[in-house]
């Protein structure tokens, strides 16, 4: 008796049209897509994407030049050179992030004791030549700048967690 | 009369059903396979060389890059082998989140593995379902620790930071192609947190399986493409080496969770399935059944978790980093925060070696310390290496597209073979 209801089922194709079900429901489900460049997917305020370098309210630049991102750093991505300011603080004459080396970790973030590099929410960028993703001083700061609303925003929320 | 020679075939590097850069050279006899020989390097990268010029916390994000389906279980390992050789213990949450973890990339693989292996055989459609499922899952990862996919979440002592109350949501102000309505639909199971989140899929993944496996397990043409291809008799399994779905589909119920229960694994309920044949198919359904097992795992975690709030690392700042507050003001912190990220830690002379049940297999750390702040040595147990040296085995007799069934039963991945 089973192997002739295995027969017909195999005879009348049943899997298969049972399989053509499953996709079928799916052809009249609704769907889930999410029409990328012009909506984009939910984004964690713990998000590690384009780093960004911080400003104080006043203006004044957060880093002190400690180099401890560039310790940590795995993929030795970091480049800093520092000496004194005219004012005499000690400041970063250079500090370049290689985007082509970064891992994308987020340790230079977590080690900065003075939330100045941080890893913003942007992760559409690109380089048309390879000194394009050599990010400088000018452009993390740059970067920063554009984004410190945002970047205060997710560091808040997240800040009991950190 | 001239020679009939074989016919020698280059598979790969650059085959779409090579997976990632497997490049195997087929002797073929007509279309029969007469050997089989895979050639690996293509993806080396030196991790295990890269690990003794780092101090300990930063080769954890290189753990996620070797298996890059299932990066938080590589951590594991990672993490295991350091916290064996200082000889601490993290707190009961960490271990809790990071067994679900485990779980949720086991899962991940799993249907990485199901959406590949179907598009090699010929369905194409798993593709697409597969990739709905996984998209709530790295949406988990990227919550916890930033990353969708090399989350560097797992430390020695613990987890990086506690799960959040909050989930991220889909806006709706930047939805031009959705009405306020639809993005609220969008967003009903982010309302709560993370593992509110997680318990919504928990209840939903079953019958997504189920879906699978109306789609899969009696089409004709899946049974016809994977019965009986690739036998592996138990005693060639435990000869060859094999680990994880791959022996349980020869039919021994080897799982590192149940026989060197590591974490919390012995307080949880799960079974391990088994094979009968140790053909391609019945590695299929023990990966099949794995995913139900892993939901179950993960259910179970979640209500412990709900349950139990408390510290996710441990509160020893030689090893783990002050928090960011009490860093800011006080002096002793600050100095723990400069030591431990400049330096790192110091573990004591010795060597350790911790394996996990990695989706794949025994995935396993040993490493040597010379009481220096980085490891003397690391070796890395990768259970795609012997599954891969079967190849000629599994794939002598049988059709050239055959073997393409077989690579996918296999669920390799360069990134640990090469490493």
């Amino acid at each position: 008796m089973k192997s002739v209801t295995h027969y017909l089922k195999r005879l009348f194709l049943l899997e298969l049209f049972k399989g053509m079900g499953v996709t079928g429901r799916y052809l009249f489900a609704r769907k889930i897509t999410i029409q990328y460049p012009e909506e984009k997917t939910p984004l964690s305020p713990r998000f590690r994407g384009h780093h960004a370098l911080r400003r104080y309210p006043n203006g004044e630049e957060r880093c002190i030049a400690c180099k401890l991102c560039e310790a940590v750093c795995p993929a030795l991505a970091i480049t800093i050179e520092a000496s004194p300011r005219e004012d005499g603080t000690r400041r970063t004459t250079r500090y370049e992030i290689d985007m082509v080396k970064c891992i994308f970790c987020g340790f230079c973030e977590e080690s900065c004791p003075v939330d100045s590099i941080v890893e913003t929410n942007v992760f559409e960028y690109h380089g048309e030549q390879r000194g394009d993703l050599l990010m400088t001083k000018e452009r993390l700061l740059a970067m920063g700048d554009k984004m410190e609303p945002q970047i205060a925003n997710d560091r808040a929320s997240d800040a009991k967690y950190r | 009369m001239p020679d009939i020679r074989n016919y020698t075939l280059n598979f790969g590097p650059q085959h779409p059903a090579a997976h990632g850069v497997l490049r195997l050279i087929l002797e073929l006899d007509g279309e029969v396979v007469q050997r089989a020989d895979p050639h690996i390097g293509l993806l080396h990268r030196g991790t295990e060389k890269l690990a003794e010029t780092k101090p300990f916390n930063q080769s954890v994000p290189y753990m996620d890059r070797l298996d890059y389906v299932s990066m938080m279980c590589n951590e594991h390992a990672y993490v295991l082998a350091v916290e064996k050789l200082l000889g601490i213990e993290p707190p009961l949450r960490a271990q809790y989140i990071r067994v679900m973890f485990d779980e949720i990339t086991r899962i991940l693989n799993h249907l990485l593995w199901i959406a590949g292996h179907g598009l090699d055989v010929g369905a194409m459609t798993m593709f697409l379902y597969a990739f709905r499922e996984r998209e709530d899952l790295v949406d988990c990862y990227e919550a916890v620790s930033g990353a969708r996919m090399h989350a560097a979440y797992y430390r020695p002592g613990g987890v990086y930071r506690d799960l959040p109350d909050r989930m991220p949501q889909y806006q709706s102000e930047t939805s031009p192609r959705h009405t306020p309505e639809e993005v609220k639909r969008l967003n009903a199971n982010r309302q709560g947190s993370l593992l509110d989140f997680l318990e919504d899929f928990t209840q939903r993944f079953p019958k997504y399986v189920d879906e699978y496996e109306t789609l899969l397990t009696d089409n004709r043409i899946w049974k016809q493409r994977l019965v009986g291809i690739g036998v592996v008799s138990p005693e060639r399994a435990l000869q060859l080496g094999f680990t994880g779905p791959m022996i349980r589909g020869s039919g021994i119920a080897w799982d590192l969770r149940k026989k060197q229960p590591y974490e919390v694994y012995d307080k949880l309920d799960f079974d391990i399935p088994v094979g009968t044949m140790g053909d391609s198919y019945d590695r299929y359904l023990v990966r099949m059944e794995e995913m139900r097992q892993s939901n179950r795992i993960i259910k179970q975690c979640v209500d412990w978790l709900r349950a139990n709030p408390g510290p996710v690392m441990v509160s020893d700042h030689k090893i783990a980093p002050p928090p960011r507050e009490e860093m800011k003001h006080d002096m002793e912190a600050m100095i723990h925060h400069f030591k431990l990220f400049s330096e790192g830690y110091c573990a004591p002379e010795g060597e350790a070696y911790a394996a996990v049940e990695h989706p794949k297999g025994e995935f396993g750390i040993y490493l040597v310390s010379d009481g220096a702040n980085k490891p003397y040595r690391m070796k890395i147990r990768a259970p795609g290496f012997p599954h891969l040296a079967a190849m000629d085995e599994m794939g002598k007799g049988h059709m050239l597209a055959d073997v393409v069934a077989i690579i996918g039963s296999m669920d390799v991945v360069f990134g640990e073979i090469d490493r």
